[in-house]
C-alpha cells in the first residue's frame, strides 16, 4: 500500500508511509553528518590505541601504547610538589615558631601557607580576617583568652579548647545559679559589679564581695583575666557571648562553653606552625 | 474520565481513542511543572541567601533539592511523557489503548502515588542518597509495578496497531520505556533492613555502586530526557508544522546509533576518581561519538520545517518546538565537550554542570513539552483553538530570556569557580579558599534565581492560557498574518 509521492515544497520523494497525517521524506543522510560521525569514531579508535581502554578478562585491560595511568600521573605530580617543597619543609621541622617568625624567608613562606590553611580551616568560625563572630573569639585583637604569644597560640591550635585531646585546654565557668553557689540577688549584684569594670554600671560593696569570693580566682582580682587558667578579661568591654547586662548575667545561670577542635592529627605539624605565625600576625600577637 | 473522543474522520474511518487518561496526565504534568519550577526558584534563592533555609530540617536545601529535581524530571517530565506517549501511540497505530481506560487509569494513578510517596520521603529525610534515584525500596517496588503495566499498555497498543509500520516516535518511546525499566531495577537492587522500616542497603559496593549509579543517572538523561522527548518531538513538530519528517533514513541511523552509544557514556561522571582508567576512557569516547547521533534528532526536527520556515513568524507554538530543538542541539554539543577529560577537569563539580543540565532541561525538555501542551489541550478538550496566541508569545519570550539568564550566569560562575579552585600562588599554595569561591559566585546565583523566576512566570501565563482554553473561551485578538505558503502546505503530490 506504500505509495511514494513527491513533496510539493522540496521535491523530495516520500517513503509512502503515513501515520495520522504524518509522512516522511526519503532525504539521504547529510554528508557532513556522516563524515563527522566517522571522525569521532576514528578519534575514539586512536584514543584506544594510545590509552587504557578495553577490559580483557577479569582485572586486566588494554594498557595503551603511551603507558598512561592516572594514578601514576598523580603520584608523579605529588612527588614533584614534594621535591619542590622539600627544603622548606625540613627547615620548618627544624625550627621553633619563634625561629620561623624571626627568619624573613620562613616568615614569608609561612604567611603564604598560613593564609590558605586559615581560610579553609579557621575562617568558618573565626571569620576570614580573624574578625570573629558571636561566641567565636576575635583573633585580630589583643584580647587573648589563652594567651597571645606564638607558643600560646601554637598550643591552642594543636590541642584545642575543651576538645577530645588529652592535652586540650580546659576551663569551665561554674553554673552558679543552678548549683546554688550564689543567690539570684547576689547574681544581680555581681553582674552590676562586672559591668562597672567597663564603666557601664554602679558597683556595690556586696557585688565586689561576691566577685572577690567567686570570680577573682579565674578572672583575676582586677577582672582582667588569667590566661593560664583561660579566664577571660572582663574589664576590656569585649564580650564573647554578647554585650549588655542580660548577656553577662546569663553566663551565671546557664554558662556557654565554646569548643575548638585539636588540630594535631588533622593538620601536619609544619602546617600548624605556619598557621600559628599567620594568626599571630593578624593584629594581636604578643 | 472514561470519555473517548472520536478521531477526525479520515479516509479510513474514525477511531474512538482513550483520551481521558491523556487529559489526566496533562493536568498532572502542568500542576507538577509549576510545583517543580517553584521548588527550583526556592532552592536557587536559598543558594543566594542561605537564611531562606529557615533553619528547619524539612526546608533545607538538602531536602528540597531532590523535591525540585524529581518534581521536574519525573513528575512534570514523566507525566507529560507518559501522557503524550499514550496520545501518540493511539493515533499513529490508529487504535485505542490496549487495556483501555482501566489499565491507563492504573498507570495514571499509580504514577501519581509514586510521585507523592517519593516527595514525602524527601521532605521527611527518607532517602537512599542516590542522585535522581533517592526513593527508598518500597517506592521503587511500587514504581516497578506501575512501569511494567505502562510497558504492557504501550506494547499491547503497538501490537494491535492498524498501521503496517511502527512510526519513528514509537521506536523512541519504546526504547525509553524498556531502558528506564532496566536502569531503575539494576540501580535499585537494595536489601531492606526490615520490612517495616524505610532503610535499605544497595547490593553494589564502592566504585561498582558509583558506576551503576552513573550508568543509571546518565541514561536517565539519555533515555528519559532525550529518547523519550525525541519521541514527542517526532510527532508534534510534523503535526504542528504540517510538514513531512525531513529524513526517514536519518531517523533510522540516528535512532540506532543514539541508543547504542548512550548506554556506555555514564563513566564520564566519574573522571579522575577511583573508577579504573579504561572505564573512564570508554565513557569519554562514547560520549564524543554520541555527538552526531544526538544531532540527527536536531537535524530532523529543524529541517522538517524546510519549505515552511515562515511559520516560525506566525506560529508561536511551533516556535516553542523549534527553539527546544535548537537548545537540544546546543546541549548535545556541550555534553560531549564536557565529557572530554581535559575539559572535565575544569568543569566537573562546578556550576557549569548545572548550567549544562538546565539548557537541556529548560530549553529542550520543558520547551518541547510546552509546545506539546499548546498543541494537545485544544484537541483534548475539543476546542477550536487556544484561548490566546499572544499569551503564547509572551510565555515564549519571558521563558527564553529566563533560560538565557540562567545558563549564562552558570557558565560564568562555573568556569570562574573551576579556575579559582585550581589557581596557585608563586610559592605553590592555593590562591583562593573555598569560601572565597562561594562569595565570588553570589551575584551569579542572584541572576540565576531571576532567570528561574522568569521561567516560572512564563509557565504561569501558560497555565492561565490553557485553563481558559479548556473552559472553551476564546480571546479576541488580531490574527497573525496568514502564512504565504498555506495554500501549498502538506505533501500534496
Amino acid at each position: 500500500m506504500a505509495q511514494k509521492e513527491h513533496d510539493a515544497l522540496t521535491g523530495t520523494e516520500t517513503t509512502g508511509h503515513e501515520w495520522d497525517g504524518i509522512k516522511e521524506l526519503n532525504t539521504p543522510l547529510p554528508r557532513w553528518w556522516v563524515y563527522l560521525l566517522w571522525v569521532t569514531v576514528i578519534w575514539a579508535v586512536v584514543y584506544y590505541v594510545l590509552y587504557p581502554s578495553w577490559p580483557i578478562g577479569l582485572g586486566d585491560y588494554t594498557k595503551g601504547v603511551l603507558g598512561y595511568s592516572s594514578r601514576a600521573e598523580l603520584a608523579k605530580e605529588l612527588e614533584a610538589v614534594k621535591q619542590s617543597r622539600a627544603g622548606w619543609l625540613q627547615r620548618f621541622e627544624d625550627s621553633t615558631v619563634e625561629e620561623v617568625a624571626g627568619d624573613p624567608d620562613l616568615l614569608n613562606y609561612a604567611m603564604a601557607g598560613g593564609r590558605v590553611i586559615f581560610a579553609d580551616n579557621c575562617a568558618p568560625c573565626h571569620g576570614s580576617g580573624g574578625q570573629g563572630a558571636p561566641a567565636y573569639p576575635v583573633l585580630a585583637d589583643d584580647d587573648w583568652i589563652w594567651g597571645g604569644t606564638l607558643e600560646d597560640i601554637l598550643f591552642t591550635i594543636r590541642y584545642g579548647v575543651r576538645a577530645t585531646h588529652d592535652e586540650t585546654r580546659l576551663s569551665e565557668m561554674p553554673n552558679f545559679l543552678a548549683d546554688e553557689i550564689i543567690t539570684a540577688e547576689e547574681a544581680g549584684e555581681v553582674t552590676d559589679y562586672v559591668m562597672s569594670l567597663t564603666g557601664a554600671g554602679v558597683a556595690t560593696v556586696a557585688g565586689q564581695t561576691v566577685f572577690m569570693e567567686q570570680c577573682a580566682a579565674c578572672h583575676g582580682e582586677d577582672g582582667k583575666g588569667l590566661k593560664e587558667l583561660g579566664g577571660p578579661n572582663l574589664a576590656d568591654g569585649i564580650w564573647l557571648y554578647g554585650e549588655g547586662r542580660d548577656a553577662v548575667m546569663a553566663q551565671l545561670g546557664n554558662p556557654r562553653h565554646g569548643e575548638m577542635p585539636a588540630w594535631v592529627g588533622r593538620l601536619d605539624d609544619v602546617s600548624i606552625k605556619q598557621v600559628t605565625v599567620y594568626v599571630h600576625s593578624l593584629g594581636g600577637g604578643q | 474520565m472514561s470519555a473517548a473522543t472520536a478521531a477526525p474522520a479520515g479516509a479510513r474511518g474514525p477511531v474512538a481513542y482513550n483520551d481521558g487518561v491523556v487529559r489526566n496526565f496533562m493536568i498532572a504534568a502542568i500542576f507538577w511543572g509549576v510545583v517543580g519550577f517553584l521548588a527550583g526558584v526556592v532552592i536557587a534563592l536559598q543558594l543566594a541567601f542561605p537564611v531562606l533555609n529557615l533553619d528547619l530540617e524539612w526546608t533545607t536545601f538538602g531536602r528540597l533539592r531532590p523535591v525540585h529535581t524529581s518534581a521536574v524530571i519525573f513528575a512534570f517530565g514523566g507525566s507529560a511523557l507518559i501522557g503524550a506517549s499514550l496520545y501518540i501511540v493511539q493515533r499513529t497505530c490508529r487504535t485505542p489503548l490496549f487495556g483501555g481506560e482501566f489499565l491507563g487509569g492504573f498507570v495514571f494513578w499509580g504514577y501519581q502515588i509514586f510521585i507523592v510517596l517519593a516527595a514525602l520521603g524527601y521532605v521527611l529525610g527518607v532517602t537512599q542518597s542516590k542522585e535522581y534515584a533517592e526513593p527508598e525500596w518500597y517506592v521503587d517496588l511500587w514504581l516497578t509495578i506501575v512501569w511494567v503495566v505502562y510497558l504492557v499498555v504501550f506494547t499491547g497498543t503497538l501490537m494491535k496497531r492498524k498501521e503496517p509500520h511502527i512510526y519513528v516516535a514509537n521506536w523512541f518511546l519504546l526504547s525509553f520505556i524498556v531502558t528506564v525499566a532496566m536502569l531503575h531495577i539494576v540501580n535499585n537492587l537494595t536489601i531492606p533492613v526490615s520490612l517495616t522500616g524505610a532503610k535499605s542497603y544497595i547490593v553494589w559496593s564502592g566504585v561498582q555502586d558509583a558506576m551503576t549509579q552513573w550508568w543509571y543517572a546518565h541514561n536517565a538523561v539519555g533515555f528519559f530526557l532525550t529518547a523519550g522527548f525525541l519521541g514527542m518531538m517526532y510527532y508534534y513538530i510534523p503535526k504542528q508544522a504540517e510538514r513531512p519528517v525531513y529524513s526517514y533514513r536519518l531517523s533510522i541511523v540516528h535512532f540506532w546509533t543514539l541508543i547504542f552509544m548512550y548506554i556506555w557514556a555514564g563513566p564520564h561522571h566519574l573522571h579522575y576518581t577511583a573508577l579504573p582508567d579504561w572505564a573512564q576512557t570508554l565513557g569519554m569516547t562514547f560520549s564524543v561519538m554520541l555527538w552526531m547521533p544526538s544531532w540527527g534528532g536536531m537535524i530532523n526536527g529543524i529541517m522538517t520545517l524546510s519549505g515552511a520556515w515562515d511559520k516560525l513568524r506566525t506560529d508561536p507554538v511551533l516556535r516553542f518546538m523549534v527553539t527546544s530543538v535548537a537548545f537540544y542541539g546546543m546541549s548535545t554539543f556541550e555534553g560531549p565537550m564536557m565529557s572530554v577529560k581535559a575539559v572535565n577537569s575544569l568543569s566537573h563539580y562546578t556550576d557549569w554542570t548545572i548550567g549544562h543540565v538546565h539548557s537541556g532541561a529548560l530549553g529542550w525538555v520543558a520547551f518541547v513539552t510546552f509546545g506539546c501542551f499548546y498543541f494537545m489541550v485544544p484537541k483534548l478538550w475539543n476546542r477550536e483553538r487556544l484561548y490566546s496566541m499572544q499569551l503564547v508569545t509572551w510565555h515564549f519570550w519571558i521563558g527564553t530570556l529566563g533560560i538565557v539568564l540562567y545558563i549564562t550566569a552558570m557558565w560564568i560562575s562555573g568556569i570562574m569557580q573551576g579556575l579559582m579552585w585550581r589557581a596557585y600562588d608563586s610559592l605553590g599554595f592555593l590562591q583562593y579558599s573555598f569560601i572565597e569561591t562561594v562569595e565570588a559566585m553570589h551575584p551569579y546565583y542572584v541572576i540565576r534565581a531571576i532567570g528561574g523566576v522568569m521561567f516560572l512566570i512564563g509557565s504561569l501565563i501558560m497555565v492561565y492560557n490553557l485553563w481558559k482554553t479548556a473552559k472553551g473561551e476564546l480571546r479576541t485578538e488580531p490574527a497573525y498574518a496568514e502564512a504565504p505558503h498555506a495554500a501549498a502546505a502538506g505533501t500534496g503530490s
